[in-house]
């Protein structure tokens, strides 16, 4: 049980982590800081704009493999990883 | 060779693989068909997902709302692929571990009630039925404009093509086709946009050339275009605000939370081997549905800049409407596109003044569709379009019947009605559950409601603000009960339905709004399509304040919570 319990809590930092990312590449970068970041420009594109187009969904599949990545070493580390893997 | 031929060759082709995947992938047993086996490679499962979640509008509308809304449009893009980070923590692991069938089966089991299983199917039919009429009514169009068949004709034969595929093979069927159909889709997506954006920029890489000069110049592509707009009267492209940044930050989560509870999209995770699969299967999924969404904000753009330069010449000149081309001829027929030369002087203008607009309707759904024409690209690209829209279009439908055909023949037929239901028997009323579905699909796509275009968002509404507080709230706390699950999902539903009814009619039919669609009347200006993360809000708290009222869940239940949580000791999904 307390093994279990200490993976929980390891899975649920690293998702805290994650979403924390996610909350600020596409609600502050892309929406709420959106004008001061529209200041700096990158090529043609105004970055709280390249944020809200382009940016957040690059930054949303990096999260997404990390977090799978993480996850595996977790699932090992903790011994609670698939039988044969 | 006419462009009516290549598009018939390629469409036929098209088909014809669909066709012959479905005789090669029948489904023998009621895992092929409601999980494929459990036997997909991650990868395969994250491109079928991308095809799956892919719709008519993704592939048609989307890029023409953002041509249109500018920077405001940022909510479609960050909204529906957002949504897979949630699905890959919060929800995708858990489910597959858990190892059932269908979404409404994991609310049962979880909350220990038919009842909540009920309300689940419930909300699953409503969510997946509204959806479902918007891809039936793209696949309509899709047919008449580049077949030119009639609507029915075309809506007939897509929804023949769909019957032979879900109905042999069920999500083994769906699953292969779909694979095939991201390929034309993406396709279809992207070659246009690289040939626009060379034209335009001399950089092949869409999601590049948006951010660079303009051939020949060193003015940036989107600066022209802010300088354009600004002189016909209209908003900045890149900063235009959607209504208010509180409406663009819950419009956003909205469609995040409501791509994470579709089920369509949930039960494809029920098909990769293993947990630690459906982590990485979202990834991939992503990664496929990046492709097209990164590329859709260089072809709004790009759109937008063609379609006011092909009427306001850059040098100065106006659009001779003798002598507009073709494309624009062809898209007048249907209705999408109208002139008026309200000045008689032959010339067309352009402006956001309403006095002295000529453009009198440009409608958006037609900016990707006559992009390539637009263009002047060849008429391969223009066929290979119309395929990738019917793609997008049958492949989002058989996941969605799908959704609708299980929820009726192993939530209610087996796991309510008819528990000793044999193995056979539940696969005879799973294929016959398609049939119907199909069936009423078509019914509602000859007979489309005039809520039509307003029922997708109403369906990520419903999916955010009932299904995915239900799954989270399940996985993560362990100390949910089924009074509080049930009341959440009711309030979340009501709460979601009344603001979406009172602003725009009930069932959409404005004379019943009894607030009229007034944006003075928005609680704190939110639009309603951007209303379900406030139901997930109200979802949560009902549940949370009802849960702590009652007794707490069984013992049982808390081990299967338990269960859940870690990778360890999961089977393929059983079937019980």
């Amino acid at each position: 049980m307390s093994k279990n319990s200490s993976y929980w809590s390891a899975n649920l930092r690293l998702v805290g982590l994650c979403l924390v990312i996610w909350f600020v590449v596409s609600y502050l970068f892309g929406i709420i800081l959106v004008e001061p970041l529209n200041t700096i420009k990158i090529g043609g594109y105004k970055l709280g704009f390249w944020f809200a187009q382009q940016g957040s969904i690059y930054t949303f599949i990096a999260l997404i493999f990390f977090y799978a990545k993480r996850m595996g070493k977790l699932d090992r580390e903790h011994n609670v990883h698939e039988d044969d893997d | 060779m006419t462009l009516q031929t290549t598009t018939y060759l390629i469409v036929g082709f098209t088909f014809s693989i669909y066709i012959g995947i479905a005789i090669w992938a029948r489904a023998s047993t009621t895992k092929d068909f409601y999980v494929a086996g459990g036997h997909v490679n991650p990868i395969a499962n994250g491109m079928a997902t991308a095809a799956d979640w892919m719709s008519a509008a993704s592939f048609i509308s989307m890029a023409g709302l953002i041509a249109f809304m500018g920077y405001g449009g940022s909510v479609f893009l960050m909204g529906w692929t957002g949504g897979y980070v949630l699905l890959a923590m919060l929800l995708a692991p858990y489910l597959r571990k858990f190892g059932k069938f269908t979404v409404p089966e994991f609310i049962g089991e979880r909350y220990y009630s038919k009842a909540a299983r009920i309300v689940a199917v419930i909300c699953l039919i409503v969510a997946s039925v509204t959806y479902v009429i918007g891809q039936m009514k793209g696949i309509g169009v899709a047919f008449s404009r580049f077949l030119e068949v009639d609507y029915d004709v075309g809506l007939m034969i897509g929804m023949g093509i769909v019957f032979i595929y879900a109905v042999m093979g069920g999500m083994k069927g769906i699953t292969y086709t779909q694979i095939a159909q991201y390929c034309v889709l993406i396709l279809a997506y992207t070659i246009p946009a690289i040939f626009i954006s060379l034209n335009l920029t001399g950089n092949p890489i869409p999601q590049l050339g948006l951010g660079s000069t303009m051939v020949g110049t060193d003015v940036f592509l989107l600066d022209r275009l802010d300088l354009v707009l600004r002189d016909l009267g209209f908003l900045e492209y890149t900063t235009n605000v959607r209504l208010s940044t509180t409406n663009m930050f819950m419009y956003t989560l909205s469609l995040m939370i409501g791509t994470a509870g579709l089920p369509h999209v949930i039960i494809r995770f029920f098909t990769v081997p293993k947990v630690k699969d459906a982590r990485s299967s979202a990834g991939w999924a992503l990664v496929f549905i990046a492709i097209l969404y990164t590329t859709a904000p260089s072809v709004a753009a790009m759109a937008r800049l063609n379609l006011i330069e092909t009427v306001n010449k850059p040098d100065g000149t106006q659009l001779i409407y003798a002598e507009r081309p073709t494309w624009i001829m062809k898209w007048e027929e249907t209705g999408l596109l109208a002139f008026d030369d309200k000045n008689g002087d032959g010339e067309i203008v352009y402006s956001a003044d309403a006095e002295t607009n000529e453009m009198t309707k440009v409608d958006r759904d037609i900016m990707v569709l006559a992009n390539p024409e637009i263009a002047g690209l060849p008429n391969w690209v223009i066929a290979l379009v119309a395929a990738g829209g019917l793609a997008a279009a049958l492949s989002t439908a058989a996941g969605l019947l799908l959704a609708i055909s299980s929820a009726i023949s192993h939530d209610l037929l087996k796991g309510v009605f008819k528990p000793d239901v044999t193995e056979q028997q539940e696969l005879m009323a799973s294929r016959v559950a398609m049939a119907g579905a199909i069936m009423l699909a078509g019914y509602l796509g000859f007979n489309p409601p005039d809520f039509a275009a307003g029922t997708v968002a109403l369906a990520f509404g419903l999916a955010a603000s009932s299904i995915f507080p239900a799954l989270m709230m399940g996985i993560f706390y362990k100390r949910m009960n089924k009074e509080g699950a049930i009341a959440g999902m009711i309030a979340g539903l009501g709460v979601t339905l009344l603001y979406v009814f009172q602003h725009k009619g009930i069932m959409f039919i404005a004379s019943t709004s009894y607030m009229g669609d007034m944006p003075q009347n928005w609680f704190l200006g939110i639009e309603p399509n951007a209303f379900g993360a406030i139901g997930a809000m109200f979802n949560f708290a009902v549940a949370f304040a009802v849960a702590k009222m009652t007794a707490p869940p069984p013992q049982e239940i808390v081990e299967l919570v338990e269960h859940i949580r870690v990778p360890s000791g999961a089977n393929e999904p059983i079937s019980h």
